[in-house]
């Protein structure tokens, strides 16, 4: 489907200042700043993850671990594609066990993404508790899921898609709702 | 990044493949090999689907590996044993395959000593095939569990030198490299007495050297294959001593091979034949990370192609 920009919602500027608020909050919610550990969904939630990561590292001189995680395997849909979706990496290597997880992703929309992700998580363990950072929160759940910190509130309707561009994958940082041509 | 997807409905041969189908399946792989690494190594992907492991010739490795890898899948697997069957009874290949879909498994891993048979399979089954060793053809997730594992120890799976060494004649194994190699352009170099390694190897874009000085020479992947008594490979060559003296791989032949050059054998190993048992236990080999990539790659393949139901050709 050809799609055309209906809107840019932020600019660098505006995202940088998200992504610093989004550390502060996470880091006011956790105090045991040594317990805190970040897992990041593949591919835009990790490289949101890794700034944040740099972010808690600039404001409280703290390493945070960070996690990869690929939820393909998870998914609830792979009887609906006609091919399956390639798999991604994994990589978490630090026990989750009586941690305090922030799960990040970009857009949390139906919640499908974050219920596989945590299904996959409990694979792995049983973390002290389990958070949720989304940069943009689409709204339209589908599940009973709701982001513990989000970047920004976006209403949008369903047959729109935000686009979380990011300067490591898109040469650029901007946030923009497209539309299907034609509308 | 690239967004893959794997288009193929069966895996019959490393020949129906593209480069682009390969790297898919060797990228996935790599994501599975995580999946082993974990206390509890299984993943929901393949859950109420049916795997049939269908074998008619002997095989531990291989039958095992792909079970392990359908079971860390979620997936059921069935054992079909050739030697306990109705086929003792008289049955057909393609009744008992018949008699197996009728149970609507989604996908069958077969070996069988005869060339084609996978093939002759999707002529009328409705799962999707795996063919894990046909006869002197292919045994492609052989030569893609070598290509992964090429890929972890030397980075990379362009621009190598690949000598393959042994009785070329007989392997699937080393027919399936070739075809793998020979697609992403490397350099193969066949060794091996002229009686299994018959000229016409060339056509396929390799070149055939009756010397292991000048076979080995420079190559970054050294692999061994085993000789096939039971295949009557002893038939080809005047005795197991001379074979010995002329083609197994010392500490000093491989020397002459590139500085990171790997050792690498499909196994079942028959120490002091084709290998010095000191090469085979030595840091340049590979033949246990091979079996540990082995269940990587299936999971790999059993996972792309999930086995729907498709069109027969007929």
């Amino acid at each position: 489907m050809e799609e055309k920009i209906k809107a840019k919602i932020m600019d660098d500027k505006k995202m940088k200042r998200a992504l610093q608020r989004l550390a502060i909050e996470i880091l006011e919610h956790n105090r045991e700043a040594e317990k805190l550990a970040l897992i990041g969904i593949q591919t835009r939630g990790v490289h949101i993850a890794r700034r944040i990561q740099g972010l808690v590292k600039e404001l409280e001189g703290v390493d945070i671990p960070l996690g990869i995680l690929d939820i393909t395997m998870f998914r609830d849909d792979l009887h609906m594609h006609e091919h399956q979706p390639a798999v991604k990496k994994t990589r978490i290597d630090f026990p989750i066990e009586d941690r305090d997880i922030v799960l990040i992703d970009d857009v949390v929309f139906t919640g499908r993404t974050i219920r596989a992700a945590m299904d996959s998580i409990f694979e792995l363990g049983r973390p002290a508790t389990l958070q949720l950072a989304a940069f943009i929160d689409r709204g339209h759940r589908e599940l009973p899921i709701c982001p513990d910190f989000k970047g920004k509130y976006l209403p949008t309707s369903r047959r729109e898609r935000v686009k979380v561009m990011l300067q490591e994958i898109d040469g650029k940082d901007q946030v923009l709702i497209m539309e299907p041509k034609g509308f | 990044m690239k967004e893959r997807t794997f288009r193929q409905d069966h895996l019959l041969g490393i020949e129906h493949l593209s480069v682009d189908d390969i790297e898919t399946i060797l990228e996935t792989a790599e994501a599975f090999i995580e999946v082993s690494s974990r206390d509890v190594k299984k993943v929901p992907a393949l859950k109420g689907k049916t795997v049939v492991n269908l074998f008619f010739e002997n095989s531990t490795r291989t039958r095992s590996s792909f079970e392990i890898a359908a079971k860390r899948l979620s997936a059921d697997l069935i054992n079909f044993n050739s030697s306990v069957s109705s086929l003792k009874k008289g049955e057909t290949l393609k009744d008992t395959v018949l008699t197996l879909e009728a149970m609507n498994p989604h996908i069958i891993v077969i070996r069988h000593s005869a060339s084609g048979s996978p093939h002759y399979l999707t002529t009328f089954a409705r799962s999707s095939i795996v063919n894990a060793g046909d006869g002197f053809h292919e045994h492609p997730t052989q030569a893609l569990l070598d290509a992964l594992t090429i890929q972890q120890r030397l980075k990379t799976l362009r621009g190598l030198k690949i000598a393959i060494v042994g009785d070329i004649l007989h392997s699937r194994v080393a027919r399936s490299n070739i075809i793998l190699h020979q697609k992403l352009g490397n350099e193969i170099a066949l060794i091996g007495p002229p009686s299994l390694v018959p000229v016409e190897f060339e056509k396929l874009g390799a070149t055939v050297c009756y010397d292991m000085r000048g076979g080995v020479k420079n190559a970054d992947v050294v692999m061994m294959l085993r000789v096939q008594a039971e295949r009557g490979a002893s038939n080809y060559f005047p005795s197991i001593r001379e074979y010995r003296n002329r083609f197994a791989i010392s500490r000093e032949l491989f020397a002459l091979a590139s500085k990171r050059a790997i050792l690498m054998h499909p196994g079942p190993i028959n120490r002091d034949v084709e290998i010095e048992t000191s090469m085979a236990d030595s840091e340049q080999s590979v033949i246990l990370q091979q079996v540990t990539n082995g269940i990587a790659v299936r999971m790999a393949v059993l996972y792309l192609l999930k086995g729907e139901v498709h069109e027969t050709l007929n």
